[in-house]
C-alpha cells in the first residue's frame, strides 16, 4: 500500500519470488488513534471533589444537654440576596449587624481570619510542614485536630435567608475550611435575625 | 558530464513504533479514566477548595437543578430494579418486566411516581427530552423524594449520599432537600463541588 517498490527487477527467471515479511502497520495505527480519540471524548479522568458535611439531627435535645455557645466566641453569619453577607458577634441583643461580601480580600474571610488568628496561623504552619514532607498525613491529622480543639476559637453559626442561593452556602462552608474554623453549624434563621437585616439593609429583599 | 544520480530512497516509514505508542496511550486511558455518566440535567456545581474525593461505588446522587427540581441517580443497576419495585409497592404501582429492565438502564431520573409508567414506556431517546425532566416532588405535601431515599437506604446500608446542585439553586429548595434528609436521620452527606485553588498564605 504505502510501500513503494525500489528494486529494479534484478531477479532472474526461475528463482522463487522472495516475499517480504514486513507488515504494513498504518491501518493498525489508524485504529489505535481512533480508539484513543473515542476514549478521550467519552471518559473523564477527574473524580468530582466533594465537601463532607454533618448536619445536626432533628431529634429534640433537652435544654440542659444543649451546648451553649459562649457569647464572646459566637459569630453569626447570615447569607442574603446578591451574594451579600451579614454578620454580627455575640448575642443578637447587644450586637450590631454589619454587611460584607465574599471577596477574597476585605470580605468575610478577613473578618473570620482576624477572629481565628491563633488557630489559622498554627494550621498554616502545619500545612507548610506537611508540604515539605516533614510530617506524615497521619501526624498532620492528629496535630490539626489538637490545634482546632481550642477553647478560645470562635464558633460560627451560618444562617441562610431564603434570598440566598446554593453557591453562597458552599462558599461560606468553604470559608470555614480556609479559615480553619472547627466549630460551625448551619442553623435555621430566626425572625429576630431577619428584623436585624431589614433594619440594616433596606433592599435586602426579605419579607 | 555524467548526470548526478539521485539515489531513490524508500518513502515507507516503519509504523510499528507509532502503533506501540498508540496502544500504550490507549491502555493508559482505559485504566485511568471512567466513563462520563449521563445525567438527567446539566448542573454547574459551585467551586470549593475542598479536595476530598468521593468513592465511585455505592453513591446515591441527588441532583438539584437551578429551578430546584430534584433528580435521583443510583449507580448499581441491580439496586435500581429493586428500588423501583419497592417504591412501586408503596404507591400501589406494579411494573412489567420490561419497565423494570428499562428503569435499571436509566442512570438518573426525575419523574413523579404517577408518571413513571408512561415515562418508562417511552423509547429511550425520547426520555431525555426537556419535557420529561419534571423533577421528583419533594415538598412537604407530597414528598416522594423521601420515599426514594428511604428505599435506597433500605436496599443498600453502605450508601453514600451526595448532593450535586446548581450554583443558582435558591436556598429554600436546598433547605427542603436537606431537611428531608435530616428527617430520615441522614446527617452526613457530601456536597459535590468543582475544584478551586486554595488561597496561598494567610
Amino acid at each position: 500500500m504505502s510501500e513503494i517498490s525500489t528494486d529494479k527487477g534484478t531477479k532472474k527467471k526461475g528463482q522463487p519470488k522472495k516475499l517480504s515479511t514486513r507488515v504494513d502497520f498504518t491501518p493498525m495505527v489508524d485504529l489505535a488513534f481512533l480508539l484513543i480519540t473515542f476514549f478521550i471524548l467519552s471518559t473523564s479522568m477527574m473524580k468530582p471533589e466533594t465537601m463532607e458535611i454533618s448536619m445536626p439531627s432533628k431529634d429534640k435535645v433537652k435544654e440542659e444537654e444543649q451546648t451553649k455557645v459562649k457569647a464572646s466566641n459566637a459569630i453569626t453569619i447570615m447569607l442574603g440576596k446578591n451574594d451579600k453577607v451579614y454578620y454580627y458577634f455575640g448575642t443578637p441583643d447587644t450586637a450590631k449587624v454589619k454587611i460584607t461580601t465574599f471577596a477574597p480580600k476585605g470580605g468575610i474571610r478577613d473578618i473570620l481570619l482576624k477572629r481565628n488568628m491563633d488557630v489559622a496561623k498554627q494550621i498554616f504552619e502545619l500545612k507548610a510542614k506537611k508540604a515539605n514532607k516533614q510530617i506524615t498525613q497521619d501526624q498532620f491529622t492528629a496535630e490539626s485536630a489538637k490545634i482546632r480543639d481550642n477553647k478560645a476559637a470562635p464558633t460560627v453559626m451560618i444562617k441562610a435567608t431564603d434570598e440566598s442561593n446554593y453557591n453562597n452556602l458552599v462558599n461560606i462552608l468553604d470559608e470555614m475550611n480556609i479559615c480553619s474554623i472547627a466549630k460551625y453549624a448551619i442553623v435555621p434563621i430566626e425572625g429576630r435575625d431577619k428584623e436585624m437585616i431589614k433594619k440594616k439593609d433596606p433592599d435586602s429583599g426579605l419579607k | 558530464m555524467p548526470k548526478v544520480k539521485v539515489a531513490r530512497k524508500s518513502t515507507a516509514l516503519d509504523m510499528a513504533p507509532m502503533c506501540d505508542v498508540g496502544f500504550l496511550l490507549l491502555t493508559f486511558l482505559l485504566l485511568t479514566s471512567t466513563f462520563i455518566k449521563k445525567e438527567a440535567v446539566q448542573v454547574a456545581t459551585p467551586k470549593s477548595t475542598s479536595e476530598i474525593k468521593i468513592s465511585e461505588k455505592n453513591v446515591l446522587q441527588i441532583l438539584v437543578d437551578n429551578d430546584g427540581k430534584v433528580f435521583i441517580g443510583l449507580d448499581k443497576q441491580a439496586d435500581r430494579a429493586t428500588i423501583l419495585e419497592k417504591v412501586g409497592e408503596k404507591y400501589g404501582l406494579s411494573f412489567t418486566a420490561k419497565q423494570i429492565k428499562d428503569f435499571s438502564l436509566v442512570p438518573s431520573f426525575g419523574v413523579p411516581t404517577e408518571k413513571l409508567k408512561a415515562y418508562l414506556d417511552l423509547p429511550a431517546e425520547l426520555r431525555d427530552m426537556k419535557e420529561n425532566a419534571l423533577g421528583i416532588p419533594a415538598d412537604s405535601l407530597n414528598n416522594q423524594f423521601k420515599d426514594w431515599v428511604k428505599a435506597a437506604r433500605e436496599i443498600n446500608p453502605d450508601l453514600i449520599i451526595a448532593i450535586k446542585a446548581d450554583q443558582k439553586t435558591p436556598y429554600p429548595k436546598i433547605k427542603n432537600v436537606m431537611s428531608t434528609l435530616q428527617d430520615l436521620r441522614e446527617n452526613r452527606y457530601h456536597l459535590i463541588t468543582s475544584l478551586e485553588e486554595a488561597p496561598k498564605g494567610l
